[in-house]
């Protein structure tokens, strides 16, 4: 298993995660406006960061595997 | 509307086909063809961490604040990234010494210890059993809702009887979990068949809640947008778009995150399902990302649908908890309502199993054996079969539990200590959280440590979380929380010391988690670690590093194999432990268990296997009764473990050593092929030296003893002998300077006169030096310089010599009366490069090459020409020692080209001007 460098990668992916959902970055796009097609700003922001590390962990655990 | 009748038969028809799922897993278990050998399956196991609290509750905490529920989901999302460093030690350490519980796990690192198992058993239980109770509710509160209240089934369904529908279904789960929990005593304590239907119920609960999601945001509203659209023409629900509506509301997200990445691994039923059921260690990278993405899913719609109960029944109207059940029945979609229950329905059931399987092993090995054994005098010690025993217990504990948590239900009712569980329960098993990873990573940890940690964290965990919510329950006079017990301000639960500006939670978690490290710290340093908690301490830290065999050096114990079985047969059945004595024995090279000599890895087998189904702790009290145990003091261990490390260090050493004497080997190899090489060189050179020497010599002597021997020899022909004779004699003294030069130069004994040195000057002086001979030859020298030339740092007198040296060959091979020799310099920013051309007979392209060795002259051996032979490898010598070279070009019949180019920006700075030595 490499374990190495994809370990490397997901504690990065954690990191980045802990900041991202995390005061203050998070109090940036705490607002309900503007909102993106009707949604608020916030639930827009969660949802697309989460999305993102899912499928960071994703490509890191499948793609890895494969290099 | 439904009959009551009908939802009831539906949720024992769906309980039915869990049977018959954990059945057929079981049985491909059996037949070696697991089902859940899966990493997809492991996956979908890890998403027991969504309980009705999850299904019915996260609505409910949408719609009174938002998106502030989300880091229970986050927090487990990140932890999973770090799965692969955390995750994967716990089910390496536990794989290894057959840990079956989170207790066992703390218990078994600190010293095998009784009462550390009993005491994370007991926090386990106390967060447990009320947090059942509300998976019972939730189950109870949707059957209420389905079930018409004119229905006859009602009355009973929810008359508050003893016996309802709840007790029903809370016994028919006691009945699964003892079924599929304790079928038979497994050393591994793996349960295929309720894995594989706890996987089935998460398909289900995804699938009933994104049903329900899309029915409301899309055929209740116009999609995710337009239900935000309306909501935010709302103030009270537009008050729901943003966080910061309350005080601490960043605080309470960072602790909700943090409390929850503890959850996910320290929950029992997670520590179960990701630990204990893992069959393949693989499995966890891709549930790193699978189990993420489930509770992304499960949470797309939680929102949407909060909104939308919300602006169908007014806020206030009905309770936001029981949305997925109430918005499809007002719109009369039964079919729908009852798929969304039976969805809440498996999330409330696979927790209830799960947990109860934890928790009983827990109760059962940590709990209720250390006492039978302890009170082993009433005969129970001698008995020879213990199986039935020990599932007897845990099939009492698993019933035990589930009516404490029936029992609790009935009890709290709607109370805020049931409600409010959910958290707090989390916040009971992060009390594990410094225990657990200093297991891991810490070896200085120990058992005084742990007890102090966990005792210290529990105690506060309860004074500021739990009681408050007895309090707010009314079980206790609520003036506790305002005015503090006996009217003590400083020591209110919610405000220990005073400490304002957090949320509860948080505050609960501050304080508690601040005790248990502080605890746990102190406690370590009190007294060194005994030896077992030394071993145990390596073992868990460097698990990766160890094999099973290492450890069994930490405790002797030497025994009869035959008592070992026996043991292990009471515990494990004897047939059992009879097949695994012998897999054992044969994979150690003996044939039968007769042959077998007890050492102490044997005694460490029978420990293991003893472990998986009674617990480190007991495993170890049973194996010491059985087997004479050599009492290994610290300093023992602490050398055993320092010789496993300097074996270690030496052989790494070692290997290091051989390796650079390969190396060294290998060099003296090539060094004595050159000395070889240059010893026949010398060998060489010394003769052609006496050769060349003997030439002039030979024909000095030849003339002198003719002018000594005939003294009537003319003057003539005397003049023309001594002229010979002197001239002989400069060769002679040339070929000794030359020799000397090459030698020096070889040896690097050279003075090298270093200086900026203009190469046209260096041409100029020895062309002018070698003119008169030229002209007196008959031969003619042209010089072609470039404008601009480099400077360059070098030995004038050196290269004036390699010039000249050139200009004379040339000069030596050129015809006499029409000789011409072409001197040509050109010059680039990096080279400077002269070109001596002569127009004699050329070189043949064979001995261009030997022509730079030495005392090899170029030209027909009939008409020698007048030399030593050393002038052009002294040239080269002198070229190469500044950085350049030098070479010819020839053809046959059109002359030669001597070439040699210099580096413009060569420094030898550590060397110019000194003596190389």
């Amino acid at each position: 298993m490499q374990k190495g460098l994809s370990g490397q990668r997901l504690v990065t992916l954690f990191l980045a995660g802990m900041v991202l959902f995390n005061f203050p970055l998070l109090s940036l796009f705490d607002r309900s406006a503007p909102d993106i097609g009707g949604v608020p700003m916030l639930y827009v922001y969660v949802f697309l960061v989460w999305t993102m590390l899912v499928g960071g962990m994703a490509l890191i655990i499948e793609g890895g595997g494969r290099s | 509307m439904l009959s009551g009748l009908s939802i009831v038969l539906a949720s024992l028809a769906y309980l039915g086909l869990l049977f018959a799922i954990a059945h057929f897993g079981d049985r491909r278990a059996d037949q070696g063809r697991s089902i859940i050998d899966n990493a997809y399956v492991y996956g979908l196991s890890l998403a027991v961490y969504c309980t009705a609290w999850t299904y019915f509750g996260s609505v409910g905490r949408a719609a009174s604040s938002g998106i502030s529920f989300l880091p229970v989901y986050l927090g487990p999302t990140l932890g999973m990234a770090l799965a692969w460093l955390i995750l994967l030690k716990m089910v390496r350490i536990s794989k290894a010494y057959r840990i079956t519980s989170i207790a066992d796990f703390i218990a078994s690192r600190y010293g095998k210890s009784h009462v550390l198992g009993g005491l994370v058993s007991v926090i386990a239980l106390i967060g447990t059993v009320p947090y059942i109770a509300l998976q019972l509710k939730a189950v109870s509160s949707g059957i209420d809702l389905l079930v018409p209240a004119d229905d006859a089934l009602a009355h009973v369904a929810n008359g508050g009887g003893w016996f309802d529908t709840t007790l029903l279904i809370a016994l028919a789960l006691a009945a699964f979990t003892i079924l599929f929990g304790t079928r038979h005593l497994d050393a591994a304590e793996r349960h295929e068949g309720m894995v594989a239907a706890i996987a089935f119920e998460s398909l289900v609960k995804l699938g009933g809640f994104l049903a329900i999601g899309i029915y409301v945001t899309y055929f209740l509203y116009d999609g995710v947008g337009d239900i935000f659209r309306r909501a935010a023409e709302d103030p009270a629900l537009r008050r729901l778009f943003t966080l910061a509506h309350g005080n601490g509301a960043y605080g309470n997200w960072f602790t909700l995150t943090v409390l929850s990445m503890f959850s996910v691994f320290l929950l029992p039923r997670q520590f179960q399902v990701a630990v204990v059921e893992n069959v393949n260690e693989h499995h966890i990278r891709r549930a790193i990302w699978v189990f993420p993405a489930y509770l992304l899913l499960i949470n797309l719609f939680v929102v949407p649908i909060a909104l939308g109960g919300l602006m169908h029944f007014g806020v206030g109207g009905v309770d936001p908890d029981t949305f997925v059940l109430t918005l499809p029945l007002s719109h009369d979609h039964q079919a729908l309502a009852l798929l969304v229950f039976i969805g809440g329905l498996s999330a409330a059931t696979g927790m209830v199993i799960v947990e109860t399987i934890a928790v009983s092993t827990m109760v059962c090995n940590d709990l209720v054996m250390p006492l039978v054994l302890r009170i082993g005098g009433l005969g129970l010690a001698r008995e020879r079969d213990l199986t039935g025993l020990l599932l007897t217990i845990r099939r009492g504990a698993i019933l035990l539990i589930l009516l404490l948590g029936y029992v609790y239900y009935q009890v709290a009712g709607e109370a805020y200590a049931l409600v409010g569980i959910g958290l707090i329960s989390f916040a009971a098993v992060a009390q594990f959280a410094p225990a657990l990873l200093g297991a891991m990573y810490w070896r200085g940890g120990t058992h005084l440590g742990a007890l102090w940690g966990l005792s210290a964290g529990f105690l506060v965990w309860g004074y500021t979380l739990l009681l408050p919510s007895f309090a707010k329950s009314g079980w206790l006079d609520a003036s506790l929380l305002t005015e503090g017990p006996w009217g003590i301000g400083w020591l209110r639960p919610e405000h220990l010391f005073g400490m304002t500006g957090l949320d509860n939670l948080s505050h609960a978690l501050f304080w508690s988690l601040f005790a248990n490290c502080g605890a746990f710290l102190a406690g370590s340093a009190f007294r060194p670690p005994n030896a077992v908690e030394a071993g145990q301490a390596t073992m868990f830290v460097d698990v990766a590093r160890r094999t099973a065999g290492v450890g069994t050096s930490f405790w002797r114990g030497t025994g009869q194999v035959r008592d070992l079985v026996t043991l292990v047969g009471r515990f494990l059945g004897p047939q059992r432990a009879e097949d695994a004595f012998l897999r054992y024995a044969r994979l150690r090279g003996w044939n039968n268990l007769d042959e077998m000599e007890a050492d102490p890895s044997v005694v460490q087998f029978a420990e293991i296997q003893l472990a998986g189904a009674i617990g480190s702790a007991s495993a170890r009290a049973m194996v010491a009764s059985t087997v004479k145990e050599e009492v290994i003091g610290i300093d023992e261990v602490m050398e055993i473990l320092d010789e496993a490390s300097q074996v270690r260090a030496y052989s790494h050493q070692l290997e290091e050593k051989s390796r650079a004497l390969e190396a060294a080997t290998a060099e003296l190899r090539a060094a004595n092929e050159r000395m070889k090489e240059l010893d026949r060189l010398k060998d060489d050179f010394m003769s052609s030296v006496s050769h060349e020497l003997r030439t002039p010599l030979t024909s000095i002597r030849a003339f002198s003893e003719m002018l000594c021997e005939d003294p009537k020899i003319d003057l003539e022909d005397r003049k023309r002998f001594l002229g010979i004779i002197v001239s002989e004699t400069v060769r002679l003294t040339r070929l000794v300077n030359q020799v000397l030069d090459m030698a020096k130069i070889e040896s690097g004994h050279v003075e090298w006169q270093n200086a900026e040195v203009d190469l046209r000057e260096v041409v100029t002086q020895a062309v002018d030096s070698v003119s008169q001979m030229l002209k007196d030859r008959g031969q003619e020298v042209r010089v072609q310089f470039p404008e601009i030339v480099p400077l360059l740092w070098a030995d004038r007198d050196r290269l004036v010599q390699v010039v000249l040296n050139l200009l004379s060959n040339g000069s030596k091979f050129a015809p006499k009366e029409a000789g011409v020799l072409e001197v040509r310099m050109t010059a680039d920013g990096e080279r400077v490069r002269v070109d001596v051309k002569d127009n004699g007979p050329g070189i043949a392209a064979a001995e261009q090459g030997l022509i730079f060795e030495k005392f090899r002259q170029g030209g027909d051996i009939r008409d020698k020409p007048q030399g030593t032979g050393l002038g052009l490898p002294i040239s080269r010598q002198i070229v190469e020692h500044f950085g350049g070279r030098l070479w010819v070009t020839s053809e046959v019949g059109a002359g030669a080209t001597f070439s040699f180019e210099l580096p413009v920006g060569w420094r030898d700075d550590a060397t110019a001007g000194d003596n190389q030595t």
